[in-house]
């Protein structure tokens, strides 16, 4: 059984995004998925210091630097693209006007409780919170692209968040290492899991009770989800 | 219109509050931002999303003291002020970016501040009023405003009215809005007329000074 890459964690959920959705990635693993997005897909991506239709990282010597994604890296605008100020940028998420938030997450909860947010606790560095939490708020679905479990095996997937909140209920889908997860009523059910791992190895590495449909996808090493009997 | 940096931020006190546009560097208002140094004042309270990083940037602020407190979303990358917080010499405001814009909006337009959903049920509701509507919990944010706020624009027309450069905007035209004098540091300054009245975005009512810096 072998565990996804970064790269085709971010291939699974570029390929899961619905068509035409105005979608935001959030800095860090998330913004990964800009690069396995078909041009078909329609995906307009938004940027919340003021750009919708964000496009790849320029050529070498191209690089404007009055034109940054929220990660402060230079990027492109596409055919058909808009600037604004951050508060319209900012209206874009809390008006429920984003489709799909991708966010990075430490920890998230059975319930949706998302923890993503450095407090500087463990450092003594200064705290910092960016727009994450505004996005978690705001956009129509959160989904969390993260390891499964830290770099000491404890679960991220957890019955109640360890980690101060960046918000309360709000994550809807996970997409992590070894497989796709999204956050029900009745707490996580797996929709997917990489080839090869039993339900009993990734209920393991997960700190809430996970509950299994009869009908399970299939994720192979490249991101490429098979379903039973599809 | 005015000549140099210094007499662009003439009036600049100890103890001021001071807007700085820009994230990341796109939009930092460089040449006022060393004028400032150059001033000598100090004890200033600076809201910014960020709390520089290199450079010239606000870390040279941070470098030579002036900053007593910061209201800001992203301190990191941020070398100097991270030493002066963790030594407990400045002061930090630590608020969410959206939440940061549109504080100052509401200090822009007049308002008493606004109802947010964002950071319900977390450790940013400390301290902050709960309203409920509709049957949804809000957070009562209250306005920000400064005695300056410094800007860089992409170009000016002789009017003073301002247009930036792609996301140099940011957190700028709303900036404009909400400082008792607004110094914008333009790349060009182009003959009132020329920039086409649909697409000004910081309309010259909102600006006092301007002042002409080299283009970046």
């Amino acid at each position: 059984m072998n565990c996804l890459t970064r790269e085709n964690m971010a291939r699974l959920v570029a390929t899961h995004l619905p068509g035409n959705a105005f979608v935001n990635l959030g800095i860090g693993a998330p913004t990964l998925i800009a690069d396995y997005l078909p041009e078909e897909s329609g995906v307009i991506l938004h940027s919340e210091n003021g750009i919708l239709n964000l496009g790849p990282k320029p050529a070498p010597g191209e690089e404007d630097y009055d034109l940054i994604n929220a990660g402060k890296s230079p990027v492109t605008i596409k055919t058909g693209g808009a600037f604004f100020d951050s508060s319209m940028a900012f209206a874009m998420m809390r008006g429920g006007h984003i489709d799909v938030a991708v966010l990075g997450a430490f920890e998230v909860s059975a319930s949706g409780d998302l923890a993503n947010w450095n407090t500087g606790k463990s450092d003594g560095a200064p705290p910092a919170i960016g727009g994450a939490i505004d996005l978690a708020v705001g956009a129509k679905q959160i989904w969390v692209m993260m390891d499964h479990v830290t770099k000491d095996n404890a679960p991220r997937l957890v019955a109640q968040c360890t980690l101060p909140l960046t918000a309360v209920g709000v994550v809807k889908r996970v997409f992590t290492n070894y497989g796709i997860l999204s956050v029900t009523p009745e707490g996580l059910a797996v929709e997917a899991m990489v080839k090869g791992l039993t339900r009993d190895a990734l209920q393991g590495m997960t700190g809430a009770a996970l509950r299994f449909p009869r009908e399970l996808g299939v994720i192979h090493s490249d991101g490429a989800v098979h379903w039973a009997g599809g | 219109m005015v000549d140099d940096a210094g007499s662009a931020i003439s009036g600049l006190q100890d103890g001021h509050t001071v807007m700085v546009g820009g994230f990341g560097g796109a939009g930092l208002p460089r040449r006022l931002i060393e004028a400032v140094l150059a001033a000598g004042v100090r004890d200033l309270t600076v809201i910014s999303n960020n709390a520089g990083s290199s450079g010239v940037d606000l870390s040279a602020w941070f470098e030579a003291k002036i900053v007593r407190k910061i209201v800001c979303s992203y301190p990191r990358g941020a070398t100097t002020f991270a030493d002066q917080y963790r030594a407990g010499t400045v002061e930090l405001e630590l608020v969410p970016q959206g939440t940061l814009v549109e504080r100052i909006r509401a200090g822009g337009a007049g308002l008493g501040g606004f109802l947010s959903p964002v950071g319900v049920g977390t450790q940013f509701e400390s301290g902050k009023q709960k309203i409920e509507v509709g049957g949804i919990t809000y957070l009562l944010e209250v306005p920000l405003k400064a005695d300056f706020a410094l800007l860089r624009g992409r170009a000016a027309d002789t009017m003073g009215n301002v247009v930036y450069n792609k996301t140099a905007r940011n957190h700028q035209a709303v900036m404009a809005t909400a400082a008792d004098t607004v110094v914008v540091e333009v790349g060009e300054i182009v003959a009132a007329g020329s920039l086409d009245p649909e697409a000004i975005i910081t309309p010259c009512i909102f600006v006092d000074r301007v002042f002409m810096a080299e283009r970046t």
